[in-house]
């Protein structure tokens, strides 16, 4: 489904540069708008929209909406729609922080007890996973719109989990949990790199074992200089994100309240930097199983088959109904996930958690070139949508653009996505 | 006398209150080609959609080789090596050839993971044999012409070793050349022992593949005929008037 542009190609006689590489265009037409963003805002900032800093904020900003829009992806695919995201992120994080901060000690867990943050999280994922069943048993097997039963969840789980805490804001949360949330959990310098330099090799493996398997088979395969630049390419992109993730230093206050934190034993000479933030491996981790979910999976292959002829994939044994039921428990786990980086960044939980999240999801899964009539869908456009709305919303909270004129930007850039995305297709002739 | 390959016997369903199909039998052997006729609404479809597991039968019976079973899943009637090609094609348009022809049946590596590569290399082999000038394996199916895409369902249905095929309106979308090649296909599978269901409107064209007609209407089994033994002229009265003139006679 990506790479439909570079196959129609094949057949003329004189490949374009990007066929030969076979990139995905509309990948590059989506990083060529994030860097735009980017440089737009930076440039309006006097340069401080891509220090290291931002950067990582921004990261850290996005990690909790793309999580959840890599299982909008498989939602949206199959032709649903989940409006209860937000409210069930909120059920979860209420849960998890009940269970940490007053069920568990109540039960004689001493406060920091190594057990608690992960008995928090299996609750939130169980409950997550639950309702999310719910809904797609509810949608699947009942019949009921997914619009109607997930509006219906958009005001029942928020609630519940307002009516959980009495509404009180719950924290402090789990030391450990905690380091799921950003800033409160990061790897450091030279686990950054080794984690890094890891991921490089990965990928320069993959890219040569996809290579074999093609020769084997006997399928035609690129150049070789057209591989070489792909790993090039590869290289270069996580070489140069632990770079800027690992330049921004913790500040020497932060330092100076605590040297063992960072491996000193005096403040002094210590210059200890940030690196990559947990919350964001956890995303780069869930991206990877989502993708290869959707690739390599006969359970992702049914939810492309459902998402584009319902009909076809039920005459060709698919239970779509069961499938229904997945994606919406994979949808409600994903949800729980989302919740622990969001309450743990906050360091608490409060009922507002994750409002308007429901609409951000989609909205990134959308510009990320999932398509509302099915069977079109990427994991990582979805991730990309998300950092695009998130750029385009601390990018204007920097310049100090008007509230209303922001929620006007991001909505009109919303529209204006799909209505781009919809002339690509009709140009490249895909569907 | 042979037990039939298939033979379903005082099939009904109804829709609401719609009695589609009234108290219908049929039966096919191997190596014989049934073709069944009748206007629009006349029940062929849903007949044979009963057969394929895509309806529920309200009360009758199914047997195979003699044997009774249930269909009540497009996948117990795979089980039992009933293929059909849809009218609709039923194929997934934003997937690609061998996805399509794979589709509930994915081939899989020793990790459990689908195995693209091995399923693009078979789908090469079989559509070489079916369709020699398909080469566009890797784009989504939607880009596909008429026949092609009729090619990729015949293909799904063939390569799972079949020994009951169903066929709805197989040429209907398709040029005179592809008329052919189907024809011949057919052919060729009656010949390798396939029972086969086909289901047209053009009742010269079946009175050339068919060995023996059903001609339905309203729902009910009007007659059933060898073509040897009826002309052109019996079948049409029986499509038009719903009257088995031999029986008449």
């Amino acid at each position: 489904m990506t790479d439909q542009t570079s196959d129609t190609t094949t057949s003329a006689p004189r490949r374009s540069l990007l066929a030969t590489l076979e990139v995905d265009t509309r990948l590059m037409g989506m990083i060529g708008a994030f860097i735009l963003v980017a440089v737009v805002f930076n440039i309006l900032t006097d340069g401080r929209f891509l220090t290291p800093r931002n950067i990582f904020n921004l990261t850290i900003q996005t990690a909790s909406v793309a999580i959840m829009a890599t299982g909008m992806v498989f939602v949206i695919v199959t032709r649903h729609i989940d409006l209860s995201v937000g409210a069930v992120l909120a059920a979860c994080s209420a849960l998890m922080a009940m269970t940490q901060v007053r069920f568990l000690p109540g039960m004689g867990f001493e406060i920091g007890h190594w057990a608690i943050p992960w008995i928090a999280i299996g609750a939130g994922l169980i409950l997550g996973s639950a309702i999310g069943a719910f809904n797609g048993w509810l949608i699947g097997y009942q019949g009921i719109p997914a619009f109607i039963v997930t509006l219906g969840g958009f005001l029942i789980w928020r609630n519940v989990g307002w009516y959980q805490t009495s509404g009180q804001t719950i924290g402090p949360l789990d030391k450990t949990f905690m380091t799921f949330g950003g800033i409160n959990g990061t790897l450091g310098g030279p686990l950054s790199w080794g984690l890094g330099i890891l991921a490089i090799l990965a990928s320069l493996l993959m890219i040569f074992r996809a290579r074999q398997t093609k020769i084997a088979h006997g399928f035609p395969v690129k150049p070789m200089w057209a591989e070489l630049s792909l790993a090039a390419f590869c290289t270069i992109s996580i070489a140069g994100f632990v770079a800027i993730l690992t330049n921004y230093s913790v500040p020497e206050r932060v330092v100076a309240r605590d040297p063992s934190k960072f491996g000193c034993e005096v403040a002094e000479g210590c210059t200890p930097v940030y690196g990559l933030p947990i919350s964001v491996l956890l995303l780069v981790a869930i991206a990877i199983i989502m993708t290869i979910i959707a690739r390599r999976t006969r359970f992702g292959r049914y939810i492309f088959a459902t998402g584009g002829n319902p009909d076809a994939a039920e005459l060709s044994g698919i239970n779509t109904k069961m499938l229904t039921v997945k994606i919406f428990s994979l949808m409600g786990a994903l949800c729980a996930i989302s919740a622990v980086v969001a309450s743990s960044r906050l360091a608490n939980h409060s009922n507002d958690l994750g409002t308007l999240d429901e609409l951000r999801v989609i909205a990134a899964a959308v510009i990320g070139g999932t398509a509302l009539s099915g069977g079109i869908g990427t994991i990582y456009g979805a991730i990309l949508g998300a950092l695009i709305m998130q750029s385009l919303q601390s990018g204007m909270a920097m310049v100090g653009v008007d509230a209303p004129l922001q929620n006007i930007v991001v909505g009109a850039v919303l529209v204006f996505a799909v209505f781009i995305d919809i002339q690509y297709r009709k140009r490249t002739g895909a569907k | 006398m042979e037990t039939p390959l298939v033979e379903m016997r005082n099939v009904s369903i109804a829709f609401g209150g719609v009695q589609a199909v009234d108290n219908v039998s049929i039966s096919l052997y191997a190596g014989e080609v049934v073709g069944l006729l009748g206007h629009n609404g006349a029940g062929k479809s849903t007949l044979i959609k009963m057969l394929s597991g895509a309806y529920k039968m309200d009360s009758g019976e199914i047997l195979i080789n003699g044997k009774k079973v249930s269909i009540t899943s497009p996948r117990d009637a795979r089980n039992h090596n009933i293929e059909t090609i849809y009218q609709t094609l039923a194929l997934a348009d934003n997937l690609d050839a061998a996805s399509n022809l794979f589709l509930g049946r994915e081939l899989t590596t020793t990790l459990g993971f689908v195995d693209d590569d091995r399923m693009e290399a078979e789908t090469r082999k079989i559509m070489s044999r079916l369709n020699p000038n398909f080469k566009k394996l890797k784009v989504p199916v939607s880009a596909l012409s008429g026949g092609q895409r009729q090619s990729v369902a015949i293909a799904r249905a063939v390569y799972f070793n079949a020994k009951i095929l169903i066929m709805d309106e197989p040429t209907a979308a398709l040029g005179v050349h592809e008329t052919a090649m189907v024809a011949e296909l057919i052919q060729e599978l009656k010949n390798q022992g396939l029972g086969i269901f086909l289901i047209s409107h053009d009742t010269r064209e079946m009175m050339d593949l068919c060995d023996r007609v059903s001609v339905m209407k309203n729902g009910r089994m009007v007659g059933t005929e060898r073509v040897a033994d009826v002309t052109e002229d019996d079948i049409l009265s029986m499509i038009i008037l719903g009257k088995n003139p031999k029986v008449a006679a």
